[in-house]
């Protein structure tokens, strides 16, 4: 029998070619001679997963790619609103990382303990031997900054006072006071002044508490206390929401950050007031994850990481890449699911083009696509187009493009779902 | 027989990515990535959205352009499309005609 030459074989014909040239490589310091070079990354969620499937996807299998995840499944931050609101459950956001390994992915469940940039060395808390890299992708989402309130700022108030601001446990307990609390009762939500994770998912957060408490306790209220000076995001299409669906339950305050909380006294303190609840939700300050602070990668206000938009290299430390919400934003590019899925393809093009010895794309776009429910049938999205300038050196918006939907629609409900199955699947599947 | 058909195809396809291109061997495969997390890996839908692996790439750019020239009614493509230039389109449109039809 003849057997024709199919797609995978192509592929694989390929691979030898790309794991050829990296041999030829090899004499490039740190990397181990005759290998193809190992990438390490750090951080499984959509920025971390889809740099490891993209890096293996796009080198023909030729790089080896090991990942790094506390967390045994995956968690989605997108659509875990809805659990709130009773609506999805936990597990339907809930994803695991073996497609991931059948892409050839190590995916190792660890927590790192430090990065050694100088010896190119990954270091475990424990279970794991210390682990070399020629390329580290460093994807730790957010760390919250409790220092900003020290009401909260003990493991035991954080029992009390949840953020819910990454999905999982947090967001299943916080389902449960809702569920436990009277009717009649106030559910305070505390978010902190820009850049934080998501920046329409407080306004989506208040939307589906509201539709919990008009299903089922009509008599409560949804006290939101913005950081900012106004709705940061698709504000007519919130406003629009909370007059039309919820009007009654919704009050908003801008301008009230919080100063402190009294986890005792059920309350939260802003500059001159303070405000009492029954439920409250409080959203720290956010920083990038700890493991950029100790691989030396933070360098804009002791917070963000700075990245060479064309690569995500660190400004600071070379053969370190950054991805996702971690990063110093770009100009008007928001901390977004879609964008660390969309950083993880530039990080992936770069670093599979520099190992083969082939030139790095000068001419990336990318693009956000945020879509926030206004209930459990309607929802709305923003989008944005992301191109590099190269006078600017930065990635800027395309003058024109990008907006808004004209109104919260069934339709782009249907939309949203399609978005989260996607960006699950082109991410981890 | 398919996988051989589809590899010819394949192959034919690859002077029209390269000419796309305008010399970036992986500037077709970027720029559609930028599509992926909602129309599926390489262009193969997991669902709702429209799967655009396989599609002509003629079918692609004209279906992209309507939506840019406001012809094509949409909820979001309208915007997203207006971010890209003739030749970014005709990169991702050869990309997504070359890719393997879902299932396949």
């Amino acid at each position: 029998m003849t057997r024709s030459i199919n797609r995978r074989d192509f592929i694989k014909f390929v691979g030898a070619g790309a794991a050829a040239t990296l041999a030829g490589c090899a004499t490039e310091p740190g990397a181990p001679s005759g290998q193809a070079g190992r990438v390490v990354v750090i951080g499984g969620g959509f920025g971390g997963a889809t740099a490891a499937k993209y890096i293996r996807m796009w080198s023909g299998g030729a790089i080896p790619v090991v990942l790094i995840e506390r967390e045994q499944k995956f968690v989605s931050c997108p659509l875990s609103n809805l659990v709130l609101a009773g609506s999805r459950s936990i597990e339907q956001n809930t994803v695991g990382y073996e497609k991931l390994r059948s892409h050839g992915v190590t995916v190792l469940h660890g927590e790192v303990a430090a990065v050694d940039p100088q010896k190119q060395i990954v270091r475990f808390k424990e279970q794991y031997a210390d682990l070399p890299y020629d390329r580290l992708v460093i994807a730790p989402g957010i760390d919250f900054m409790y220092e900003e309130l020290p009401g909260l700022n003990n493991a035991d108030a954080q029992k009390q006072v949840l953020h819910a601001w990454k999905a999982g446990e947090q967001t299943v307990a916080l389902r449960k006071q809702l569920e436990a609390m009277p009717d009649g009762g106030v559910f305070v939500f505390s978010f902190p002044k820009m850049p934080y994770r998501c920046p329409p998912g407080p306004y989506e957060r208040v939307c589906q508490v509201a539709d919990y408490f008009k299903r089922a306790k009509p008599r409560s209220k949804v006290l939101v206390l913005d950081a900012n000076p106004d709705i940061v995001s698709k504000k007519g299409l919130f406003l629009a929401a909370w007059n039309d669906l919820y009007k009654g339950i919704i009050e908003y305050r801008p301008n009230q950050e919080a100063k402190d909380v009294d986890v005792r006294g059920m309350t939260v303190k802003t500059e001159f007031d303070s405000f009492k609840g029954n439920v409250l939700n409080v959203v720290p300050p956010q920083k990038a994850g700890a493991i950029a602070a100790a691989a030396g990668v933070v360098t804009a206000n002791n917070r963000w990481c700075e990245v060479n938009w064309l690569t995500m290299e660190s400004v600071k430390v070379p053969k370190i890449h950054v991805i996702g919400d971690a990063t110093q934003s770009a100009p008007l590019m928001p901390k977004s699911g879609t964008m660390a899925n969309q950083h993880a393809k530039i990080a992936a093009s770069a670093i599979v083009a520099m190992m083969t010895g082939t030139p790095v794309n000068q001419t990336p776009v990318i693009n956000n696509t945020c879509y926030s429910y206004t209930s459990a049938t309607e929802a709305m999205h923003v989008t944005s187009i992301h191109a590099w300038d190269p006078a600017q050196k930065t990635l800027v918006t395309v003058k024109g493009s990008g907006g808004v939907s004209p109104a919260r629609s069934t339709l782009e409900k249907q939309f949203a779902d399609g978005w989260a199955i996607n960006i699950w699947s082109d991410s981890l599947g | 027989m398919i996988r051989n058909a589809f590899f010819v195809a394949a192959l034919a396809a690859l002077p029209a990515i390269a000419a796309a291109q305008g010399g970036n061997p992986t500037l077709g495969r970027d720029l559609a990535a930028g599509c992926t997390h909602c129309h599926g890996t390489n262009g193969v839908s997991a669902g709702v959205t429209e799967s655009l692996a396989g599609r002509p790439q003629g079918q692609i750019v004209s279906t992209l352009k309507h939506f840019r020239e406001g012809t094509k009614p949409a909820t979001i493509m309208h915007q997203i499309s207006k971010g890209y230039t003739d030749e970014q389109i005709a990169a991702i449109a050869a990309f997504f005609a070359a890719q393997p039809p879902a299932g396949k």
